[in-house]
């Protein structure tokens, strides 16, 4: 399940046109960053900006697939930190308030981990890159409707 | 020991003839204990507060007379008969004949006219009187009597400090309720729970062990990050629980009584859902060390670690059968969490739960033939009960954002965590699902409750 879920991501990559690197480096398994990132420069200078100024992603009910924009925003701040080998970061996973707490604990981890993935295919290694979760214990947003829990359920990228 | 008739019989934490001694000792300890926490800690001794928010009236009908009070002051230290009646209605399996409806109030045995009960429509009656006999020292004295035999079923008579008038209450009511439906009651026991206080950089979480009616809460830790759940050693004395204090998933193992805590598992990645082994000498838990949940199992004696499951998918939540021979756990392998069942010596995983959105958390009653647990449908999350046998779910709150369900020792009452008006609220519900309550705090959010095993009781012996 899991493992489909990354191959889809991934091919969800690849269909963006930035499938070379993220393919080639998930077969590996592994991706050292040594900054040979095919995927850096993609984007439009305007539009990296954009996506890096962005540093949490979202997903849906009991989902870690990152989708649309989602995706984008963690390939921009993987290319720039594939560009910055010495920058250390911290992939900070989080739940909404349904559900047992510590099913959500572990939701939140394969959140962050999803985003690891998609970071280590484009050179951001593990070495340097740190995945936490919190489950449903840190919301950003205090209601108990959609509007608020669509808002915790997330992924901080933080460096 | 002095006994006032044939049918009573004293029970006092200064005697050492009406129960085994080592349960005294424990007795003796805890007082001295709540009695120091107490003192460092003079905060509110009643931090929930209970509101029943269904009730039912096909419980049988019990009469429980005000108890005299025989002391200088002008009030009772303790409404002994308010907490016995709380307790009953609690469990689903009692009514309360109103005040209104009683034709006499007697306190003593010579007083009791069986006649003026029927007339009340009580089945059973209640009566009692708290004397002091000292400062801070107290006697209470209590009969039990069957209405239509025109029999007692149950007295005695206990002699106590201030501080353990509440749990002489909870253990009367544990007396009533065994007499008279054949099951142990589960009232003298404790709860252990997390309250979140403060907002932003002040947060607090708390750690904190109350009785089974809320009363007499203590905080056992106090930490600037989430704690999650606490579990109960099988003898009482200890609560593993998970810490986010160093900014990741910690778990320790605390006593209740000294404060002292352990490190037990601070692995790579998750370090999740500790359950106590029915012996006490294993924790199940869920570690992602190995890069995604699985449950193992630690044995506490050496600190060694059994991998139990192996799938890609969330592994989380195990729970020990009272056997010890199985574990149950949430698993999401067919896309939704569900409930599968391994044998705690690892081989194959069984699916429990077919129906449903979102079942997760399951628990063991304490007979082996229920597991409560959390189930959605139409993405509100209820909590229920699974009938083993014949594998019926069966929701019982109408609650939508239930967690953490609790069985109480004797499988009456299910404790579980939900929220009230944006608030963290502990609510109870019979695992009948005819009573619900909801234990009210004066503030902050209340959640992950869990239930202690029978620990504390003073057995008279009849």
């Amino acid at each position: 399940m899991l493992k489909h879920k990354l191959l889809l991501s991934m091919l969800f990559a690849a269909l963006l046109g930035l499938g070379g690197c993220a393919t080639d480096t998930a077969t590996k398994g592994d991706g050292e960053g040594d900054g040979t990132t095919t995927g850096a420069g993609k984007f439009s200078p305007e539009r990296m900006k954009q996506l890096l100024a962005k540093r949490t992603v979202y997903f849906e009910f009991d989902s870690s697939t990152l989708v649309g924009e989602n995706l984008e925003v963690v390939q921009a701040h993987g290319q720039h930190l594939a560009a910055n080998a010495k920058t250390k970061v911290t992939f900070e996973g989080h739940a909404d308030e349904r559900g047992t707490r510590e099913y959500n604990l572990a939701l939140g981890e394969r959140r962050a981990q999803s985003v690891e993935r998609v970071m280590r295919a484009l050179g951001v290694g593990s070495d340097r890159a740190k995945v936490v979760s919190f489950g449903e214990e840190k919301p950003v947003a205090n209601g108990h409707d959609e509007s608020a829990w669509r808002l915790n359920r997330r992924v901080e990228i933080m460096y | 020991m002095f006994i006032i008739s044939s049918k009573w019989q004293v029970a006092s934490n200064k005697s050492t003839t009406t129960a085994d001694s080592a349960s005294l000792k424990r007795l003796v300890l805890l007082l001295l204990l709540v009695t120091c926490n107490l003192l460092f800690a003079p905060a509110a001794r009643a931090v929930l507060t209970i509101e029943i928010t269904q009730s039912y009236d096909g419980g049988m009908p019990i009469a429980i007379v005000p108890f005299k009070w025989d002391g200088p002051a002008k009030q009772a230290p303790q409404d002994i008969a308010g907490i016995i009646e709380s307790d009953l209605l609690r469990s689903g399996r009692f009514n309360a004949v109103p005040k209104t409806n009683f034709v006499s109030q007697p306190h003593e045995h010579k007083d009791v006219v069986f006649k003026d009960w029927r007339i009340s429509k009580a089945e059973a009656l209640v009566i009692g009187t708290l004397r002091q006999i000292a400062p801070g020292r107290y006697i209470v004295e209590f009969r039990l009597y069957d209405v239509f035999k025109e029999t007692q079923l149950s007295g005695y008579m206990y002699i106590v400090e201030e501080d353990s008038l509440r749990r002489v209450a909870h253990q009367i009511s544990d007396l009533i309720y065994e007499k008279l439906t054949g099951e142990p009651g589960a009232f003298n026991t404790r709860i252990a729970y997390v309250v979140k206080e403060g907002a932003g950089k002040a947060i607090k979480y708390k750690l904190q062990v109350a009785d089974s009616d809320g009363y007499d809460a203590i905080t056992i830790l106090t930490s600037p990050e989430p704690i999650l759940s606490p579990a109960w050693s099988p003898d009482g004395t200890r609560l593993a629980y998970v810490s986010l204090e160093h900014r990741r998933s910690t778990i320790y193992i605390q006593s209740v009584a000294t404060g002292d805590r352990v490190k037990v598992a601070e692995h790579k990645g998750l370090n999740g859902a500790p359950a106590w082994s029915p012996d006490g000498s294993r924790l199940a838990l869920t570690l992602s060390r190995d890069g995604n949940p699985e449950i193992y199992v630690l044995r506490l004696a050496d600190n060694s670690l059994e991998r139990l499951t192996n799938h890609p998918a969330i592994d989380t939540e195990p729970a020990w059968s009272p056997d010890g021979r199985q574990i149950v756990f949430t698993s999401d392998r067919a896309g939704r969490p569900n409930i599968y069942r391994i044998n705690a010596d690892g081989g194959k995983v069984e699916r429990i739960t077919v129906d449903g959105e979102y079942n997760a958390r399951a628990s063991y009653s304490a007979d082996g033939t229920m597991l409560a647990l959390v189930s959605a449908k139409g993405g509100r999350f209820h909590t229920a009960v699974m009938h083993l046998k014949g594998s019926v779910l069966q929701l019982l709150t109408d609650t939508s954002l239930d967690e953490s369900p609790s069985f109480a020792p004797n499988g009456r009452i299910i404790l579980y965590a939900t929220s009230v008006q944006g608030r963290g609220v502990l609510a109870s519900v019979s695992s009948d699902g005819r009573v619900r309550q909801i234990l009210k705090s004066q503030d902050g959010d209340i959640r992950e409750p869990a239930w202690s095993p029978f620990n504390r009781q003073l057995q008279p012996k009849e």
